[in-house]
């Protein structure tokens, strides 16, 4: 049993993990867009939001229809829902960079690029690595319905202990769940703090 | 070196800059003064093309600025920023180095270049070049802000008002560094103020705004004894009304132009406090009292550095160097003490010895000032 449970842990992790590297890069381009490109900014803001407000299970059954069952469909699932706090996050963060810092960039010769990279990105990073956080701990809870779509995970030992009334089974699924989002939210912000702080 | 034609330059219907043609000769010092929303930063921004005019040329050496690359433009141009505009994510090194690194030089090159312009500004390297902006106070950041516009080294640094948001005795040593800086390394600076003191202690030229025009443009003596229009008149008489008094020349005292915010500490003082005053305020001397708050002396950083032994008093390392002037004393007597002494200040003495204030030679370029418009209102 115990076996089942490692394995049911590491799976969750890697499916949670991919996804969330996934719209970490999508999140923080589409942020830099909306940041770069004037009107675009409202567009890809409301889509992420939209997307958000999506019921999960909805979400699922939909991309379920065009992705079929899986772990790919899961993993898309958990992306588009991790945009939003990533995209917006990313996008103010960008905003808030003061403008004297903007302009003594520009000033000194740099590219956009070299703005972006060297400066933007670096100082919005607090904000941004907040998003991924919140992204992170949402989808640990999201991932539970894989099980739905045919995912692995720690969903499918949940849904067992279900279909077979064993109130240790369920818990066996879902007390790791709740752990892993309790450590992560607590070891991120602790990691948030400390780059706040060093901002300052 | 910079030549503008017929700038001009609109927001809308609003016209910030209304045909400007003025010339800069190399390595001349030219302030732009003018009243606050006058268009000087605006000036200032279209010669690293951070402001496109709507019509006119600017050249620089002859060539026209709208026909270069403006990100290869500007890493020629140094900029200093009033709001310090160091990159909070870098140490005061890769602060320094920003340039040098986007034109790739080479590593070693670079660190040779922070080594040698911390050494220009009496920041040792080891001990601040791994400092972040927020480690520092707020004149040595202004110093790193200064650095980095030189690290490259461009024939022309813009300044945009870089001292004034600092307290009077840190921009009167920042004005003195500049002033140093741009006698050793030629550079043609042009800087922006709304601080006339400021104009008349660094300008070879002064560019004088209003409301997007250029009303005069002289040498700080030309517009003292010529001051072209009543704008100006009255931009060098409400500087005089910040000063302490309008007697007629002849009557001015030593105390009439001393600054009395002076750093004193007693004479019982610990070495390591006094350091910590030092770098915190931005000063490299203190005045040190006795018990009844009589003068003693001055100490300075480097005689602690040199010879103070941590945690001990600093009573053995007072000297007398400084000349003391009394505060009844001619006004006179006391700028030719300033004038022939080492330092860069004289001390000023109430009658029972107690310190009343200090001239600096900055205060005294302001007298002379005033002593000058003293009967314009
Ligand atoms: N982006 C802008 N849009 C509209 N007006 C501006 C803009 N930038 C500056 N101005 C206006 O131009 C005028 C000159 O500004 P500025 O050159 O910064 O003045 P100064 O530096 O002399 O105080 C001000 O009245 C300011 O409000
Ligand atoms: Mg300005």
């Amino acid at each position: 049993m115990s076996g089942a449970l490692l394995q049911g842990i590491l799976e969750h992790m890697a499916i949670v993990s991919i996804a969330i590297l996934i719209s970490t890069v999508v999140g923080v381009i589409f942020g830099v867009i909306s940041y770069w490109v004037r009107f675009l900014d409202s567009v890809i803001l409301g889509i992420s939001e939209i997307l958000q407000t999506i019921p999960s299970l909805a979400l699922l059954a939909l991309l379920m229809i065009i992705f079929g069952l899986g772990n790919i469909t899961i993993i898309i699932g958990l992306v588009l829902y991790a945009l939003l706090p990533i995209v917006r996050n990313t996008y103010t963060g960008l905003k808030a960079v003061s403008p004297h810092l903007k302009d003594a960039a520009r000033g000194m010769g740099m590219s956009k690029m070299q703005r972006l990279f060297k400066i933007e990105i670096p100082l919005s990073f607090p904000l941004i690595f907040s998003g991924i956080k919140i992204a992170l701990v949402n989808s640990l809870s999201v991932a539970v319905m894989g099980v739905l779509i045919g995912a692995n995970g720690l969903g499918t030992i949940i849904y067992r202990g279900i279909q077979s009334r064993n109130m240790e089974t369920i818990l066996m699924g879902a007390i790791p769940v709740v752990v892993m989002a309790l450590a992560f939210d607590f070891g991120m912000s602790k990691i948030e703090k400390r780059l706040i702080k060093r901002a300052k | 070196m910079i030549k503008f034609e017929n700038i001009s330059k609109s927001y809308g219907q609003t016209a910030i800059l209304k045909n400007i043609s003025f010339e800069i000769k190399q390595g001349e010092f030219v302030v732009l003064i003018g009243p606050s929303g006058c268009g000087k930063t605006t000036t200032l921004k279209t010669i690293n093309r951070l402001i496109e005019p709507n019509d006119g040329k600017i050249f620089i050496n002859g060539k026209d600025i709208t026909k270069e690359n403006p990100v290869e433009l500007r890493r020629t141009i140094g900029y200093v920023i009033q709001q310090i505009g160091l990159f909070p994510n870098m140490t005061v090194e890769q602060n320094i180095s920003v340039v040098p690194r986007l034109l790739k030089y080479p590593k070693q090159k670079c660190k040779e270049i922070v080594q040698d312009l911390l050494k220009l500004v009496d920041m040792p390297y080891e001990e601040n070049a791994h400092k972040y902006p927020s480690e520092l106070s707020g004149g040595q950041q202004q110093r790193i802000g200064v650095l980095r516009a030189l690290a490259a080294s461009p024939p022309i640094i813009l300044m945009d008002e870089p001292f004034g948001a600092l307290d009077p005795l840190t921009r009167d040593t920042l004005q003195e560094e500049i002033k140093q800086i741009q006698k050793k390394l030629k550079k043609t600076i042009v800087f922006v103020t709304h601080d006339m003191d400021e104009a008349l202690s660094l300008a070879d030229t002064i560019i004088f705004m209003d409301k997007g025009k250029i009303i005069q443009m002289a040498s700080p003596e030309e517009m003292l004894q010529n001051p072209g229009a009543p704008i100006i008149k009255s931009f060098l008489s409400k500087q005089i009304d910040n000063g302490s008094n309008g007697n007629g020349s002849q009557k001015l005292f030593a105390e009439d132009f001393m600054r009395t915010k002076v750093l004193k500490v007693p004479k019982t003082s610990r070495t390591l406090e006094c350091i910590k005053l030092m770098s915190s305020r931005d000063v490299n001397s203190l005045v040190v009292i006795n018990e009844d708050d009589t003068y003693l002396g001055t100490v300075t950083i480097e005689k602690i550095k040199e010879q103070g032994q941590p945690g001990k008093e600093i009573a053995d390392l007072v000297t007398a160097e400084v000349i003391t002037v009394g505060r009844k004393e001619a006004a006179q007597v006391a700028f030719d003490k300033l004038l022939s002494s080492e330092s860069s200040y004289v001390i000023v003495l109430n009658d029972n010895q107690t310190v009343a204030g200090l001239i600096t030679r900055t205060s005294m370029a302001k007298a002379l000032g005033e002593a000058l418009w003293g009967e314009v209102q």
